[in-house]
């Protein structure tokens, strides 16, 4: 029994060829602008922080979208990679010298950190629904942006050293901290690249999509749209959900790594509630569970505030007008009027072709 | 002892309310069982225990002659009981295939591994995967709707797909809850035709709750009748819908 499943590109896989090819043309041509020096020194600038957010949006949409978890302590994952990053690549410092396997092996560890993180945080969390779920990952947000403020991490030719809450510890000479408490971070390599920016994106791209387009991804998108019926066909909700969690959270490490790695400096409140918030504007302004969509929204949103700098007094102003735009966009009559359309259209194909069945 | 599902004197009580009480169901391998009684019998109730969403105060529930009490949802599924649901549950941001897709996650697995890197057996699974959803699709005519969001589809077939979904795992015994509510005469018809197709073609035991006496008498081997919660007949249809005290239950005296 052969039955046409048309192989024209079904939707999921058109939806990950434009994510990929919409990384793909803006990394090439932002790579062109500059080699050729046609590129403002702060857009310049922004090109790492673009990928990082990238990355971080297209994490989030795996829980928020995806899962259909709403989490609002999405930087502490970040924060959690970006120092636990910096300390793998200063230990790393001087056994490889090539600095982006420096930098890769860093993300690596910042990932599996933020990953045990997510564990820690998600197996509780992932209990409670909606709202309640919202507040305590907002909650955990800002215990481990606090942890970190109050944690001593230094480095001398005896091996690590580390405390909380006070430094108990001296370095021999020639040792160096590398998280000095609320001081941060100090004295960073900064070994991160654009290249390895888009090589992150790509490998979370990877991750993401594949995963969406498998038994695992339709499990955590069944159990998103009906827990209930999900456990009656045998999916197991909490495992799935605590996956999702879990995958996300270590996405944002590796995007924490790349963002401490492009500063000799970074301290802890730098992952704090808004920046949450602000990956999570993108991931809404992008559209829920659309990837292509938060990959755009971040990269605009990034951009957007130094672009406004022409117009200095009014920068905030704008940049909140268009939010408060894009957000009416998405809630308009006019929208659902067209998602509607496309609804009835199927419908209508569908009723033609039972009429033509009969 | 060819019974499928074996229930002995179950009970569950919410606070003060006891819903179900000494219920006693046996259903031979391959029948078609109804399960009939006035609104807020006790139902649908019955139909959360067998599947572990409610775990029942007392008494037992044997599923081929394994105890299924203290189960999860998820255990009892791969344990062979499936349902559908009286207000559909679909999973209405997927497509069609994907929703029957999901009801074969424990029929054709593959690791979390396979699922990220598209590895390993991934390609043929999923193709083993795509032509039986197709299969079972095709069983209730909705082959053609394969790629369309489930919520798009007209309410009746979103039942059907709600049936073929929970024909997808497998399943021993296969709880229908009012697969006819909110369907007009005709469509209730077909539907009485797909079920008899569905327990010729899958070999699988059928409960069904039902109010639409004529789908009921027409299809139904068995009756049993339940009122506030406990047993009030069983028997044929024809025994049953002329027992007194069921048409006192169902009309009053």
């Amino acid at each position: 029994m052969k039955t046409k499943l048309k192989k024209p590109l079904s939707p999921a896989a058109k939806n990950s060829a434009i994510c990929y090819g919409l990384v793909i043309v803006f990394y090439l041509v932002m790579q062109v602008l500059v080699y050729t020096d046609h590129i403002s020194s702060s857009l310049n600038g922004q090109l790492i922080p673009i990928c990082v957010y990238i990355v971080m949006a297209v994490s989030l949409n795996l829980t928020v979208g995806i899962l259909g978890e709403l989490s609002l302590g999405h930087a502490g994952f970040m924060s959690v990679g970006a120092f636990s990053g910096a300390v793998a690549a200063y230990c790393l410092q001087d056994v490889i010298a090539f600095s982006p396997l420096r930098l890769f092996l860093a993300m690596i560890v910042g990932g599996i950190f933020a990953a045990v993180a997510g564990v820690i945080v998600g197996v509780p969390v992932l209990r409670l629904k909606g709202d309640y779920l919202a507040i305590v990952t907002l909650a955990f947000g800002e215990i481990i942006r606090n942890l970190v403020t109050i944690m001593y991490l230094g480095k001398d030719e005896n091996g690590l050293h580390f405390s909380m809450l006070e430094q108990n510890f001296e370095l021999a000479e020639g040792g160096k901290m590398i998280i000095n408490g609320p001081m941060g971070l100090s004295g960073n390599s900064r070994i991160s690249t654009f290249t390895m920016g888009f090589i992150l994106i790509l490998i979370t791209l990877f991750v993401v999509l594949n995963l969406i387009n498998s038994r695992a991804g339709r499990a955590i998108m069944a159990v998103r749209d009906n827990r209930i019926a999900a456990e009656s066909v045998g999916i197991s909700t909490t495992g799935y959900k605590l996956m999702a969690f879990v995958i996300s959270a270590a996405l944002a490490g590796m995007a924490g790594t790349l963002y401490s790695m492009n500063s000799s400096t970074l301290v802890a409140a730098k992952f704090d509630f808004n920046t949450s918030i602000l990956v999570l504007v993108f991931v809404v302004l992008g559209g829920l569970g659309n990837i292509w969509g938060s990959i755009i929204a971040a990269a605009l949103l990034t951009v957007l505030p130094e672009m406004l700098r022409a117009v200095d007094d009014y920068r905030m102003l704008l940049y909140a007008i268009l939010l408060i735009a894009m957000m009416l966009f998405n809630n308009s009559k006019f929208k659902q009027r067209l998602i509607e359309k496309r609804g009835l259209r199927q419908q209508a194909k569908l009723e033609k072709a039972q009429e033509g069945g009969r | 002892m060819a019974n499928m599902l074996e229930v002995t004197s179950l009970g569950i009580s919410f606070g003060g309310l006891r819903a179900v009480d000494e219920l006693n169901l046996s259903i031979p391998k391959g029948a078609l069982v109804g399960l009939i009684g006035p609104n807020g019998a006790g139902k649908t109730t019955v139909f959360n225990m067998l599947t572990g969403v409610y775990r029942p105060t007392d008494g037992g529930i044997r599923l081929d002659g394994e105890n299924i009490i203290g189960k999860t949802p998820h255990e009892i599924s791969k344990m062979g009981i499936a349902r559908t649901f009286q207000n559909i549950r679909l999973f209405p941001g997927m497509t069609v295939l994907d929703n029957v897709k999901v009801g074969l996650h424990n029929q054709m697995p593959y690791t979390l591994a396979e699922s990220v890197f598209h590895l390993g057996s991934y390609r043929k699974k999923e193709r083993g995967m795509d032509a039986r959803a197709l299969e079972i699709l095709s069983v209730f005519g909705l082959e053609e709707a394969a790629a369309y969001r489930a919520s798009n589809l007209p309410y009746g077939r979103q039942r059907k797909l709600e049936i073929a979904r929970a024909l997808a795992t497998n399943p021993k015994l296969l709880l229908l809850d009012e697969p006819a509510a909110g369907m007009n005469p005709q469509e209730t018809g077909e539907l009485m035709e797909t079920i008899q197709l569905v327990r010729q073609r899958f070999g699988v035991t059928i409960l069904l709750i039902e109010h639409d006496m004529k789908l009921v008498s027409g299809i139904c081997e068995y009756l049993y009748v339940l009122n506030f919660g406990r047993l009030l007949a069983e028997g044929t249809p024809g025994e049953v819908l002329h027992n007194p005290d069921v048409v006192v239950a169902y009309l009053g005296e």
